[in-house]
């Protein structure tokens, strides 16, 4: 019996184990084919984890990312720098700025030369370059261009051996298998021509588009308001307003302010004088547009594929966007058609000894192709930079300690780790002022009077901006003394720039004046140790702002400490963005928070801010504060349309005066931007006002492919010790299993 | 179980409108047609009449439910809420405030999500069903207790440390698959599929495998397991040819249903591992404001989930005999 019991056992525990090796054999194949799939990546050339293809490795590519996907890529509508990104690089306006030289300056992109106004009176009569401005009526600008410039190669220009285009008007048939632009099987080219940036100056007013500079250019150039109107009509009559196919043939419809000359030539005319057109004039907005490119673009069919201009662009650039995929990547290639443009042989001491004249003379892109990838959070982005996938990458906060550490004289320097990778880095001031606003309207805050301005220089010194920025911003910018930022002519280095109602100049640098000397201000206000004399009530004030996230209760509490220093009381009325923008534009806010990034690099773009006619109440300007000062009104229109000289310098340097005085803002801080690139990353230079820097970008592919290979080898030996521990946590449960079996058995056995 | 259906399918068009009415009521409540105007218009140089021009060509300038000043039906009809919602029912999802086709983009990235929550939901089913069935068959010793304190510490780990804690070990310090990205088609997409499917797994492991062992523990101290046991069946045996079989029901109410909603992804891991599909989708719309985004999304949900449930109850009547819809 027992013998029997004994190889009954014995089947049951081969069965038993039988089983269960088939069990765990499963996930042991699965393993294999996992190691197997392990082994045919690493045999592969890449490093296992390289997010490109093998077949990209060494190629002349250049690999950085995008946060979000871009709302509009039409150059009419497009007003963000993440758009700008892309349609810089293929869209070309007459001017850019220079690669290399500071200040910036402007030069011929597609131009012949820099356009020079001619100024008229009201009857017609050409005035001298040193008219008055009084009498002057409107400004002329005649631009002349370069011929010979082709359009990149795009569907909208294929023609049949008849010389008819291809695609102009698509069948539902013909549009079958078209899903991208890259499924039309031809493509073609034009010259461009003086008549496309005509074009491009009348879509702004088109009622189908969104252009943010409507506004602002039918102020100056003769017509355009009326131009709007006249689209609008037209589109109605064609039936626009039901039919988003209808196409509108704006060389149909003339702009008296922008007229074609010849082939090469036009002009534009525009009410009185105002030199910073030409500013405008290097923006995208004023690039060319083909009117072929309208039509094709208008087909119905296309829009419902998401083929539209607003996504797929067209230009003369150095680049095109070959791959449009807002969801996963955006590829710019270099265009085939791209005219003769040379790599600037000019630039300082500096930048000969940074070696960014090396390349002098040099037929321009270096690059093929710049690849995009969709990038939203900034751990990934960080990590894969120092792995050497990305070529250059900013500095997020929480990364900042790990890539920067400050030197005993409080200079930015690499940290160790990323010197032994020889990564660079570039800090630049960014040309944007950020600020604290009074609203001058407001009867506690606002005012002209000697009290009213006490108050605000009172809070202005007590608001320790330094701090701030060592908090908030890891030290990455420069207290404001005024809404000037550096580079930007009209700011004042040392002594002489200094808001003398803030700081002291001591021992060669500003230092901000005392609390006690806050105190006396506020004292003198009328509000004794944050006492109103009059009523008796601590002195509360309302901090307007629409931030969220968990950052903002830290920056309020410090705000709030701020004002404790001189005993003022401060309530944050936190709202949704929305809200604010309604208090700002009804004038209902005391303080607030709000910041301005350079359109153009002139003094006129930020002191524009506190022009009285601005302001946001009264006009729905940029002027937010509401700020009005006859004098500086008067200022402003003086120095607003003058050059680069002396005598402008002197007007800026009034105005400035009278701000500081009058402490419309607690003038804030401008940003610095930290740049981080790898060696073999060439050419680099900020230049925060050119849109099209990647042509001048050079890449070493074969160094990138080294140093990837250095820094990415996989590591396996912690999976193999993972296997272990699985194996050997395993084995005491065989254990007890085959003797829970054996009992179960065992037991049934003794039953029998 | 056709006429069963058919109602289900009916019930379900109320409460379709109904998450219709409270999608479009919360968000309005948070944001205005101005906020939708004034985001997707910039903030330079915007101006009302800019934010009037947008809301007007895009319909936002009508009263959102009720139309004090129309006549009739239209007092209803000409309304943001019905005109942006009735398309819905046909599946007619329109263009996003920035132009694009919704459906276009959806199934565009109903792919990516797909190719990350298909595997992430199979491999976590199969190992949490596989781990609950050791725990029940080691009940009530250490490997048992072990299992549990296991899962409880792993379903307390909050997801994000997952996903960084994934990208960190993996990606930064082995350097075995990129730390994020997304491949085209085939092979070359695998590598960054792997770690967001695992993560998906573990992340999901601890309550999982607790609650599948909670179901096979049930299931094995009742009268027919004990039979079973009687008939000298095998422990294996009886685990897998009558508990699983019985616990199905059980599992199958929440396996089931989710797997319509596979197609919206994952909000977190689709976001950090740089995954286009439709949960980052979702996540840009809500950051942008992007109502027609939005209430496609919601109402994507909604029907998702809605035959999700009605799979479930069909899968009942598969998997136990005794169960029959009602005619």
């Amino acid at each position: 019996m027992q013998a029997v019991a004994s190889l009954n056992t014995n089947k049951h525990r081969q069965t038993v184990f039988a089983k269960l090796k088939s069990w765990l054999a499963r996930p042991v194949q699965l393993g294999g084919v996992l190691c197997l799939t392990c082994l045919v990546a690493g045999c592969s050339k890449s490093s296992w984890n390289n997010p490109y293809p093998a077949s990209e490795s060494g190629k002349n590519i250049i690999y950085s990312a995008f946060r979000e996907r871009p709302k509009h890529l039409d150059p009419a509508q497009s007003y963000s720098s993440n758009e700008y990104t892309f349609i810089g690089e293929i869209y070309e306006p007459i001017l850019q700025y220079n690669y290399l030289k500071r200040p910036y300056q402007l030069e011929p992109l597609t131009a012949t030369q820099i356009p020079h106004p001619v100024y008229y009176d009201a009857n017609g009569k050409q005035l001298p370059d040193n008219a008055v401005l009084d009498q002057i009526a409107y400004s002329l600008y005649t631009i002349h261009i370069k011929p010979g410039i082709l359009y990149q190669p795009h569907p909208a220009f294929a023609k049949d051996a008849k010389g008819n285009y291809l695609y102009h008007h698509l069948s539902d048939t013909e549009l079958t298998h078209i899903y991208r632009l890259s499924d039309f099987s031809h493509t073609g080219t034009r010259e461009l021509t003086a008549a496309d940036y005509v074009y491009q100056i009348k879509r702004l007013a088109s009622p189908r588009l969104h252009s943010p500079i409507f506004g602002l250019m039918s102020e100056y150039i003769v017509g355009l308001a009326d131009y709007a109107k006249t689209l609008q009509q037209a589109y109605k009559q064609l039936g626009g307003d039901e039919d988003q196919s209808v196409y509108l043939d704006l060389t149909k419809y003339p702009l008296d302010g922008v007229k074609q000359i010849d082939r090469y030539t036009y002009q534009i005319k525009v009410k009185g004088k105002y030199p910073q057109l030409l500013y405008w004039l290097a923006m995208p907005f004023f690039a060319p547009m083909p009117k072929e490119a309208d039509i094709f673009y208008s087909q119905l069919g296309l829009q419902q594929r998401n083929i539209t201009l607003d996504w797929y662009p067209v230009g003369t650039g150095a680049y095109m966007l070959t791959e449009n995929n807002p969801n996963r990547r955006m590829v710019l290639s270099r265009n085939p058609n791209y005219h003769e443009d040379e790599y600037p042989s000019q630039g300082s001491p500096e930048d000969k000894k940074e070696g960014l004249l090396a390349d002098a003379g040099k037929k321009l892109p270096f690059i093929d192709e710049a690849i995009f990838s969709l990038e939203k959070e900034d751990i990934p982005y960080w990590n894969k930079f120092m792995q050497g996938y990305y070529d250059a990458s900013g500095i997020s906060s929480d990364t900042f300690d790990k890539a920067i550490s400050f030197s005993q004289t409080g200079n930015a320097q690499l940290s160790e780790d990323l010197k032994q990778r020889h990564i660079h880095l570039l800090t630049t001031v960014q040309p944007t002022t950020i600020y604290l606003g009074f609203n001058m309207l407001d009867p506690v805050v606002g005012g002209y009077d000697e009290k009213h301005r006490k108050l605000r220089q009172a809070i202005s010194i007590a608001i320790d901006y330094e701090q701030y920025i060592a908090i908030f911003v890891n030290g990455r910018g420069i207290p404001a003394f005024s809404p000037i930022p550096p580079g930007i002519f009209g700011f004042r280095k040392g002594e002489a720039g200094i808001n003398p109602y803030v700081y002291e100049w001591h021992n060669d640098k500003a230092e901000r004046k005392s609390i006690a000397q806050a105190q006396q201000l506020l004292a003198e206000a009328g509000y004794p140790d944050g006492i109103s004399a009059q009523t008796g009530k601590p002195l509360l004030i309302n901090f307007d702002t629409a931030a969220s996230g968990s950052d903002s209760k830290a920056w309020f509490d410090w705000l709030r400490k701020q004002f404790d220093k001189i005993h003022v009381q401060l309530n944050i009325r936190n709202t949704d963005y929305n809200r604010f923008q309604d208090k700002m534009s009804k004038g209902n806010a005391q303080l607030f928070n709000w910041g301005w990034n350079a359109d153009y690099p002139d003094p006129e773009n930020f002191l524009f801010l506190l022009y009285g006619p601005n302001s946001k109440v009264s006009s729905q300007g940029e002027n937010a504060a509401n700020y009005s000062n006859p004098e500086y009104d008067r200022l402003f229109v003086q120095m607003k349309n003058m050059g680069d000289t002396p005598q402008r310098q002197a007007i800026i340097d009034k105005m400035l005066a009278l701000l500081q005085r009058d402490a419309p803002w607690v003038w804030g801080f401008h940003p610095e931007a930290y740049t981080l690139y790898h060696d073999w990353l060439k050419n680099v230079k900020p230049n925060l006002m050119a849109q099209n820097t990647l042509k001048y970008r050079r890449i070493d592919p074969k160094e990138r492919q080294q140093y990837r290979k250095k820094w990415n080898h996989p590591v396996l030996w912690p999976l193999w010790i993972l296997l272990l521990i699985v194996a050997i946590s395993l084995l005491p449960a065989i254990v007890t299993y085959r003797r829970k079996e054996h009992q179960a058995v065992v037991n049934r056995a003794r039953e029998d | 179980m056709f006429a069963y259906i058919i109602r289900r399918v009916l019930y379900a068009i109320p409460i379709l409108i109904g998450v219709n009415i409270l999608t479009f009521a919360l968000f309005f409540m948070v944001n205005s047609p101005d906020d939708m105007a004034r985001m997707q218009l910039g903030m330079k140089h915007v101006q009302q009449a800019d934010i009037d021009k947008w809301k007007q060509e895009r319909g936002y300038d009508k009263p959102l439910f009720i139309n004090t000043k129309a006549k009739g039906m239209h007092v209803l009809t000409d309304t943001i809420f019905y005109n942006k919602s009735i398309s819905l029912f046909a599946f007619h999802f329109g263009s996003a405030d920035d132009g694009r086709d919704i459906g276009y983009d959806i199934r565009q990235r109903m792919g990516p999500s797909l190719s990350i929550a298909i595997p992430a939901f199979i491999v976590g089913l199969l190992v949490n069903i596989t781990f609950a069935l050791l725990l029940a068959f080691f009940r009530a010793t250490y490997v048992d207790i072990w299992g549990v304190v296991l899962c409880v510490i792993m379903m307390s780990i909050s997801g994000m440390f997952y996903i960084i804690g994934g990208q960190f070990l993996i990606s930064k310090t082995l350097h075995l698959v990129p730390i994020s990205g997304y491949g085209e088609f085939g092979w070359s997409s695998f590598k960054f599929i792997i770690l967001p499917a695992i993560i998906g797994v573990i992340s999901g492991f601890g309550s999982g495998a607790r609650l599948y062992r909670t179901l096979f523990l049930e299931e094995i101290g009742k009268d027919y397991v004990r039979t079973a046991r009687a008939k000298g069946l095998s422990e294996l045996r009886v685990l897998f040819r009558h508990v699983l079989k019985n616990a199905m029901i059980p599992i199958l109410t929440g396996v089931v249903v989710v797997i319509p909603s596979l197609f919206l992804g994952a909000l977190l891991t689709e976001s950090f591992f740089g995954i286009p599909g439709l949960g980052s989708y979702t996540i840009d719309a809500i950051r942008s404001q992007d109502f027609a985004i939005v209430r496609a999304m919601v109402f994507l949900g909604s029907v998702l989930y809605i035959v999700g449930l009605i799979l479930t109850d069909i899968s009942y009547t598969l998997v136990d005999p005794r169960i029959r819809l009602e005619e």
